[in-house]
């Protein structure tokens, strides 16, 4: 892959406008930048945070092999991964994917190709910390996910 | 041979991670798992979910893979980062 890639597994927050920044500086070949940004939610004011575990080594291996997969079906030009480990507080932020390309239909479909095979494929688990104080249980994975991914594995539009 | 241990599974266990001498009987991930499930209760629950998922060197792996030469082998629940 041709893309310059930046893959970060951090316990500080991120900043996504600064990251984009980065990305793009001194940069005249791009012409299109999709940023997405994962933030903690509060489920309805029942949510204090999110506890965050990640498998060390296998984390980075496997995002950089889905950037290598997005790089190869999609021309691109850079691409940003970042994503958060520890405890995550309400309204803070948790992951980042940045595509940047020449046009804006490779990094809109890169963008959401990353994220959708992130969330299934990178060895992260969430576990809530609840308002109440009382036992947070670990976040179950959603058949959404699993179907998010199968629409991905048919030809590239 | 070292064994690893995430989220529920980790807990379920109790422990993030054993280390096991090389043993040539075994030559699956099916095996080690029928092996580890001999040390107790706690391994037979955590292994028996129907959404274990495992690791062989940090890449995606399934029942029938080879653990032949494996430095790693880690096992969690389906993975909801994002």
């Amino acid at each position: 892959m041709t893309a310059t890639l930046k893959i970060s597994i951090q316990i500080e927050p991120f900043n996504a406008g600064f990251e984009q920044e980065l990305l793009t500086q001194g940069r005249k070949d791009i012409g299109a930048v999709v940023a997405f940004t994962g933030l903690c939610r509060s489920e309805n004011e029942s949510l204090k945070a999110l506890e965050l575990e990640h498998y060390p080594g296998m984390a980075e291996a496997q995002m950089k092999l889905l950037a290598g997969e997005a790089a190869n079906r999609w021309d691109l030009l850079s691409i940003t991964l970042i994503h958060c480990y520890g405890l995550i507080n309400v309204g803070e932020p948790i992951v980042l994917v940045i595509a940047a390309s020449k046009h804006r239909h490779n990094a809109f479909k890169a963008a959401e190709f990353m994220m959708d095979y992130l969330k299934s494929t990178a060895p992260f688990w969430k576990k809530e910390h609840r308002i109440d104080g009382s036992k947070g249980e670990w976040i179950t994975a959603k058949d959404t996910d699993d179907a998010a991914l199968e629409r991905w594995s048919g030809l590239i539009s | 041979m070292r064994i690893r241990y995430f989220a529920s599974v980790r807990e379920c266990v109790g422990k993030s991670e054993d280390v096991l001498e090389l043993n040539p009987a075994l030559k699956t991930v099916a095996d080690l798992i029928k092996h580890l499930k001999q040390s107790g209760e706690e391994y037979i629950r955590a292994f028996d979910s129907v959404s274990l998922r495992i690791a062989v060197d940090h890449s995606h792996a399934h029942l029938n893979t080879s653990i032949e030469g494996a430095k790693e082998i880690a096992f969690f629940p389906p993975m909801t980062g994002g």
